[in-house]
């Protein structure tokens, strides 16, 4: 029963509140990509003891989609941000930098 | 005998007399009593059978950790099962029932398996059963059933009479546990200004203290409990709740409580359970000690029992379970037994000590008393059958040859005490190994954490591993204070109470009495009680190969019955890592998982049941058909009509009366549940053509186009009509059940990948009512109710127009799922009923007949159309389906595009659509297969089809199915057998087309 900020309406959310999307920051591939970058798009995904970036969806409330860092051992949440972007903003980064120094995430670090 | 005393007993009230029944039998107990405690009072010490062997039982313990008392309690409606007696509040007229026997508590049958069990070890079941393999389900399985399980599940036709609710509370500091370190925890805590809950899972405060003795700020412990929770009662900031267990931590603070309101007074009005659903910044869990049992053959024998439960007995209740008590022990607690026995006047024979050198001054105490004290000892096994008789006293360190039969009819063990570790353990904290004390107890290095990465949970008292009166109520101050600085608060830098309790020498851990005992002995010293697990199974296990703690427990069972091995976890790893010959905390523990205790299923539903479990969602027509015989079928979370059924007349029966009356003259289907979703925007026509797998972008203003949907990985998801609005305006139709899901697929894409696009979508589903008029006469009831020009010229198939009908505004589409002349009207919702009585009443020169879902279904069958979740299950691709005119071409990319050219995709055996016709005019089963030659290799009948929608036709008067058949569309005339539900009848089928009925489209084109 996590709580994460949604960053739309502003308001901490209970976790019966927000729908689950998955892993974030992950780039379509369409018609004429190869067979592995489909594969890799469709079906791979990270699973990290540690941090991880994770789409969440304030399903029973605003509606509206967002990003959550977080890490799914100690289940520290290191901010929550807009889903209208390919990669986590400088603020996170930041964050991660102080708190999981040497942190790494698919190619991010 | 097992008896209560003239005098005594703390909790009970003896001028209220209470009356109970066991078995039938009447007793006669005290408010305060517990129903175990009540029996003992009574001389029942035989309280239930166990779960393999069917060995008598009797009580072990004084609360929540008792393996073995558990009865069944209330009758019909109200019965429920596994319930310990020893936290069942005793009230007037309780009926409690023992378990697990045959024919009765007394004499069992079943009791037999004792003397089997020599032949039945650990895993006995996984290594006698797997051969032969056929065996398993007709013989062995049911037989096992039959044996197996505690008490018996209520009647599944019943319905519980009771109510529950869910309590939200959202709270600075929850403090867990009203013993001396909790009341002490939410007392500082409380003086710091925190907002603070305490729960106590008993209905008494102040824990095990008041048994035990010493003193708090100079006064008797009962005092000072009495006046901390006036205290704290009288504190605005602070709620305190008795009766209320905490059952789990969860993440972020989360936790849940389960009050029972009216257990012990049913009497009472109101819910029964209530489930509190808290958040809380800091949470402390000041859950105590439970003893442990000592391991000593013969340690199940009615009659044996935790020294501390005894004493509990004596003080609380005022009942002794025996005359003689033989106190064994490897600590020096268990003296205190010993001496409140002594000081009720009864025989104490000996004082068993294990350790080498004996106690300290608990152990002077006894012998100033005059009990014999024994170190060094040990008891090499218990003799009796339903009753102890006598023990066997034997040198521990030796392997049990006995030095002196000593008769008693108790023994009351200590093997030491472990701290309730549970709640620290449910959300991830860890533990460590006290050498010295010989338990685990929290590590507060390696604390659960929440959101901000600091710890939630602190534990406080003895469950901290700070065992004795003073210590604990020391530790209770600085962790309340400590959570409530966690909260945000500034604790006051007051002084904890002093307390003084007497010092106490250190334990030797006993994993195994005596020491050297033999095989003989070790099989019959018990470790887990409700689930029959020995020392020699322990041993078992490990010698065959399961290391792990985690596969020593499920292989042997060891904790996992409803007492979650509450008494037995740390003497089985004991056991287990001597086994192996590795250190305890080298082997580590099972995992702590919620509740802590089992909570019932009403309290978990709360006030979601009945009609309230789910909210019903109507159409503005919904009552209407309610009052015409509407058989209803729950769609999404709508109910729709499935059909109207008269008065004489069955299902089956009105249905084919709806599809005659529709298909010869008029029928109206109330449409309301149609998905409808507004899509617009300057890129509303570029977004559309990545949503359906047709070109949306190009249909004109007025215009209808059937469209799909697949999702990204090619598979088909929904499916309806898309009517171009306007310019920069698309309203599309989706499934019943497919509304709110395919508004949140638009969304999440609009959303996370393609948020530069100017699209704005609006579910507008409930705004209108949608009727559909159908039928060769539909035109003439839209004319004679006039308004606007509906004929075949002016508003031509598969377009739509806006106007009035009857004076109500309509936006009326030329549209069919019947293969019928047929017009779907959206209106607003709030004329929807009005313009459907208009309808009805207009339409009675015609026979205007509603009709509802199965007509609709055989109806679009007739015409081959699809239905998603009929012809689609999640893994078919419109290719599958003959519907490759529905594929642009022309686009570059829409979802699922990628997807439909792998290569399994584009796979040419796989299964495609075709129609299917009994060769005798029968019924196809719905999801029957298709038999191929040979066999796979888990020797089951090849296929090469199956049915995915199949109906009787009154059209045709006959049986009419579709389904995927391998190469089913180039095999066009062929007769294949399909297998009914017995798995052998063969029915035979021709494959045919799937347009049944006017393949030309005549009827709905005029």
């Amino acid at each position: 029963m996590l709580i994460l900020h949604c960053p739309y309406c502003g308001i901490d959310a209970e976790e019966t509140e927000l729908h689950a999307g998955g892993e974030a920051h992950l780039t379509r591939f369409g018609p004429g990509s190869s067979d592995d970058d489909f594969e890799g798009y469709l079906f791979m995904r990270e699973n990290p003891r540690g941090v991880h970036f994770e789409r969440w969806r304030h399903a029973n409330g605003c509606g509206k989609w967002f990003h959550a860092a977080r890490c799914t051992n100690t289940l520290e949440v290191f901010g929550t941000y807009s889903a209208q972007t390919t990669e986590p903003p400088e603020e996170i980064r930041k964050i991660l930098a102080k708190k999981r120094p040497g942190w790494t995430w698919r190619d991010l670090k | 005998m097992s008896t209560r005393l003239a005098t005594g007993g703390r909790l009970i009230d003896r001028s209220k007399a209470q009356a109970f029944t066991f078995n039938g039998k009447r007793f006669k107990g005290y408010a305060g009593d517990t129903l175990a405690s009540a029996l003992l009072g009574e001389d029942q010490m035989l309280m239930g059978r166990s779960f393999k062997y069917h060995r008598p039982r009797g009580v072990v313990a004084s609360g929540a950790e008792e393996p073995n008392a558990l009865v069944n309690l209330g009758k019909g409606t109200a019965h429920e099962p596994n319930a310990r007696a020893t936290t069942t509040e005793l009230f007037d007229g309780l009926a409690a029932t023992s378990q697990n026997h045959w024919p009765s508590l007394e004499f069992d049958v079943g009791a037999v398996n004792t003397h089997l069990s020599r032949f039945l070890p650990a895993g006995f079941y996984y290594k006698m059963f797997i051969h032969p393999r056929p065996l398993w389900k007709h013989v062995y399985e049911p037989f096992i059933r039959q044996s197996a399980g505690l008490g018996r599940a209520p009647d599944p036709e019943t319905r519980d009479p009771d109510t529950y609710e869910h309590f939200y509370a959202f709270v600075d500091v929850l403090v867990i546990g009203g013993g001396v370190a909790g009341l002490q925890a939410a007392k500082a805590a409380g003086d710091a200004g925190a907002k603070v809950l305490l729960i106590e899972q008993n209905a008494h405060w102040g824990g095990r203290a008041p048994v035990d003795g010493g003193s708090i700020d100079g006064q008797a412990p009962e005092a000072w409990i009495d006046e901390t929770l006036s205290a704290l009662q009288a504190m605005p900031n602070v709620t305190v709740r008795s009766r209320t267990m905490g059952a789990g931590v969860y993440d972020h603070g989360y936790v849940l409580g389960y009050e029972r309101l009216t257990d012990h007074a049913p009497q009472m009005d109101g819910p029964r359970h209530r489930l509190w659903r808290i958040r809380a910044a800091q949470i402390v869990t000041a859950t105590g000690a439970i003893e442990r049992p000592l391991s000593f053959a013969g340690n199940d024998i009615p009659g044996v029992m935790l020294a501390s439960a005894v004493r509990d007995y004596v003080v609380n209740y005022g009942v002794v379970p025996g005359d003689r008590t033989v106190v064994v022990t490897n600590n020096d607690d268990a003296y205190r037994t010993a001496l409140a026995l002594k000081a009720a006047g009864l025989a104490v024979p000996a004082i068993i000590d294990a350790r080498p050198n004996g106690g300290g001054a608990l152990m002077q105490a006894a012998r100033d008393q005059g009990i014999r004290v024994e170190v060094g000892r040990g008891i090499a096994k218990v003799k009796g059958g339903k009753r102890v008789s006598s023990v066997y006293m034997c040198d521990q360190a030796g392997s049990g040859a006995m030095l002196e039969e000593i008769p008693c009819d108790v023994v009351a063990m200590s093997g030491g005490w472990s701290p309730v570790v549970h709640l620290w353990s449910h959300c991830g904290g860890k533990l460590t190994w006290d050498d010295e004390q010989a338990f685990f107890r929290p590590d507060a290095d390696r604390a659960p954490t929440g959101a901000d990465g600091a710890a939630f949970v602190s534990v406080a008292g003895s469950a901290n591993g700070h065992m004795g009166l003073a210590q604990g109520i020391l530790d209770g101050d600085a962790v309340g204070k400590a959570a409530a600085k966690m909260a945000g608060f500034k604790p006051k830098r007051t002084k904890a109470p002093e307390a003084v309790s007497e010092d106490e020498a250190a334990l030797v851990p006993v994993w195994l009495m005596p020491q050297g005992a033999s095989r003989d002995l070790r099989a019959k010293a018990w470790l887990d009680y409700q689930n029959d697990v020995k020392v020699s199974d322990v041993q078992l296990a490990a010698r065959e190969g399961f290391e792990s703690v985690e596969h020593t427990k499920r292989y042997t069972t060891l904790g996992m019955a409803t007492d979650q091995g509450k008494l037995s976890n740390i003497n089985g790893l004991a056991t287990l890592s001597n086994a192996l010959n590795e250190a305890i905390p080298q082997v580590g523990t099972t995992t702590f998982r919620p509740p802590y205790t089992p909570i019932s299923m009403g309290a978990i539903g709360g006030e979601a049941r009945g009609d309230v479990f789910q909210p019903i969602r109507r159409t503005p027509i919904h009552e209407w058909h309610e009052t015409n015989g509407a058989h209803w079928e729950p769609v999404g979370h709508w109910r729709r009509p499935y059909c109207f059924q008269r008065a004489g007349e069955s299902v089956h029966d009105a249905v084919n009366r709806e599809i005659k009356a529709t298909r010869d003259s008029l029928g109206l289907l109330d449409a309301s549940t149609l998905g409808k979703i507004i899509v617009k925007g300057p890129d509303a026509g570029r977004f559309l053509d990545m949503m359906y797998t047709n070109m949306m972008s190009t249909l004109p203003i007025g215009k209808c186009r059937y469209g799909l949907m697949c999702t990204e990985n090619g598979f088909l998801t929904d499916d309806g009509v898309v009517a171009r609005l306007d310019e920069d305006t698309w309203l599309c139709h989706t499934t019943t059940g497919g509304a709110d899901r395919i508004h949140g697929h638009m969304e999440e894409w609009l959303q996370t990948e393609w948020w530069d696009w100017k699209v704005w979508t609006v579910n507008a589903t409930e705004q209108y009512a949608q009727i559909a008029v159908v039928g060769p006469n539909a035109r003439k009831l839209l004319e004679k109710l006039g308004g606007m020009d509906v004929s075949k010229e002016t508003l031509p198939f598969m377009q739509w127009a806006d106007g009035t009908l009857g004076g109500i505004q309509a936006r009326v589409f030329r549209i069919s799922f019947s293969g019928e002349l047929s017009y779907e009207i959206a209106v607003p919702a709030n004329q929807g009923r009005a313009f459907w009585d208009m309808l009805m009443e207009q339409g009675a020169e015609w026979n205007a007949t509603p009709y509802g879902t199965e007509a609709l279904h055989v109806m679009r069958a007739e015409k081959g159309f699809i239905m998603i979740g009929d012809e689609t299950d999640g893994t078919i691709i419109p290719q599958d389906l003959g519907l490759h005119w529905a594929l642009s071409k022309k686009k570059e990319d829409y979802l699922g595009k990628r997807a439909q050219q792998r290569s399994h995709m584009t796979d040419p055996n796989r299964w495609q659509l075709v129609g299917l016709e009994t060769l005798d005019g029968s019924v196809l089963p719905d999801g029957a297969y298709a038999a191929a030659d040979g066999t796979n290799d888990n020797g089951q009948r090849n296929t090469q089809g199956r049915v995915t929608s199949s109906y009787y036709s009154p059209t045709l008067d006959k049986g009419i199915a579709m389904g995927l058949v391998l190469n089913g569309p180039d095999r066009m005339g062929e007769v294949i057998s399909f297998i009914k539900e017995d798995g052998e009848t063969e029915m035979k089928a021709t494959i045919v087309s799937p347009v049944f009925y006017d393949p030309e489209g005549e009827k709905q084109n005029v």
